[in-house]
């Protein structure tokens, strides 16, 4: 059976949704409230990976990530080995390639919160990150969860960067995607099938949870 | 107007001559079958537009109505399957060559490659190895045979990482992810890569030979064409040029027993 590569990729998901709500939350919030002019500039670069192809990522990738390439000589230093065929590289390229997915929504959300709750709250003498962590975040829980879901979802479905700087390691870069892809390559379209058809299941299941929450079939919030 | 033109076409038309066919041919051809090709076009007016990639993709792309008109494929099992399945014109298989594998290293490696051969794998300055996908490349398979042979793959197995392809492979080692690769003959003397490192030709008898094939596509609408450049691929000038970028050709004699 395709476990192995699925549950790396479910791994692999995981722990790149988690980072990037890490990342996502401070640089949506930047990005929704600040008024600076120059703002477009780093939209810009968020939404990048959503326009590039995952080639030009995944040849930057694997340049960059070479013991000539910055971060290959920065990632040799402190950790001994290269950054290109370990879980670690596919984890960073896969934080890249996600960003949009994380960012966006949450931006969205957080913009969409309405200010006079926001000068309500600072009134009330609270600061900027307890209005943050009392008023504007429970008010975005939808925009959250959109955000981890997507990011992860897309990030199982990630194929070109991963075939460019992974190396197909069984248990380390091999997800599910290249699974599949090495299975048809081989012919063998039993075991293709297989591992298809649960990515496609699983991405399914992601999009009906994104649409059904956000026309509120599910109560994942309090009730306001 | 148009009549004219459609008419001057028709007469202008002898034989196999002035068209086009499309080839797909496996990467390890590129740099053989663009002189290939020029030399063809040159001698008998028809075109030839090369597509190059996996002959995995291309043997599912052709079973499934692919407009190619030939077929050439770096796995013979492929050619064989295609003409089992009656999507290749019956008679027409040719075993163009064989492979050769390299080991490939980059220039400045602290290893003897030329002294040491394979053995040059186990030094721990290299760290990581480069090789197609055995599971489907054939060359992979080659590698993974001759590091078997050797009987070191037990040792080096934990050092490899696995390319899509030999073009692939090249990749890896030449951005300085991999320090060695295994890679094709007729990569590691082309013009891209000849003068950027360094090889070891791995004997021939380390591993089961690469045999490559070609086919003319059963669906092919210009069979007398792609059969004409599959002549001049068989014939001495077309040899030579194979040889020259890195392949072994078949002597005359198993063209003969392979085409009967």
């Amino acid at each position: 059976m395709m476990a192995g590569p699925l549950l790396l990729s479910l791994k692999l998901a995981a722990v790149v949704a988690l980072l990037l709500l890490v990342v996502g939350v401070p640089a949506a919030y930047w990005l929704a409230f600040s008024r600076w002019r120059g703002k477009f500039l780093l939209e810009s670069v968020v939404a990048l990976p959503l326009v590039l192809p995952p080639t030009v990522l995944g040849y930057y990738a694997l340049m960059s990530m070479g013991p000539r390439g910055p971060l290959g000589k920065l990632w040799i230093a402190f950790f001994g080995h290269g950054l290109a065929f370990t879980f670690g590289g596919l984890v960073l390229a896969s934080v890249l390639y996600s960003l949009p997915f994380t960012v966006q929504p949450l931006t969205a959300a957080f913009g969409s919160v309405d200010r006079k709750l926001l000068d309500a709250s600072a009134v009330l003498g609270a600061g900027k990150l307890r209005t943050f962590w009392r008023v504007i975040l429970p008010l975005s829980i939808p925009g959250v969860v959109t955000a981890v879901v997507l990011s992860f979802a897309h990030t199982v479905g990630e194929f070109g960067v991963v075939l460019m700087v992974g190396g197909n390691l069984a248990g380390v870069t091999r997800t599910a995607s290249i699974a599949v892809y090495d299975d048809v390559q081989a012919l063998d379209y039993a075991a293709a099938n297989q591992t298809a058809l649960v990515l496609l299941l699983i991405s399914f299941a992601v999009l009906c949870a994104v649409y059904g929450m956000n026309r509120r079939v599910w109560k994942l919030w309090p009730a306001s | 107007m148009l009549l004219v033109v459609v008419l001057a076409a028709l007469s202008s038309a002898r034989p196999a001559s002035g068209q086009e066919i499309a080839v797909a041919a496996a990467a390890d051809l590129k740099f053989a079958m663009g002189e290939l090709a020029a030399n063809f076009e040159k001698q008998t007016g028809n075109k030839v537009n090369v597509t190059y990639g996996s002959s995995g993709n291309f043997f599912s792309q052709i079973q499934n109505g692919a407009p190619f008109d030939l077929f050439f494929s770096a796995d013979l099992e492929y050619a064989k399957k295609l003409e089992a399945g009656g999507q290749a014109e019956p008679g027409t298989l040719y075993n163009y060559a064989v492979g050769r594998i390299v080991i490939w290293m980059p220039p400045g490696t602290k290893v003897d490659l030329n002294a040491q051969g394979m053995n040059a794998l186990l030094d721990s300055a290299i760290r990581k190895i480069a090789i197609a996908n055995p599971v489907h490349a054939p060359y992979g398979r080659a590698a993974v045979a001759a590091l078997k042979k050797a009987g070191i793959y037990e040792k080096v197995e934990p050092k490899l990482v696995y390319g899509e392809n030999i073009s692939q492979a090249a990749q890896f080692v030449q951005s300085g992810n991999a320090q060695a690769g295994f890679i094709a003959l007729s990569l590691a003397i082309s013009p891209a890569m000849k003068d950027s490192g360094e090889m070891w030709l791995i004997p021939a008898e380390l591993h089961p030979p690469i045999e490559q094939a070609a086919v003319v596509v059963r669906n092919s609408q210009k069979k007398e064409a792609a059969k004409a450049f599959l002549e001049y691929i068989k014939s001495a000038a077309g040899k030579a040029v194979m040889d020259r970028y890195g392949f072994t050709t078949p002597p005359a004699s198993e063209v003969k027993r392979k085409a009967a």
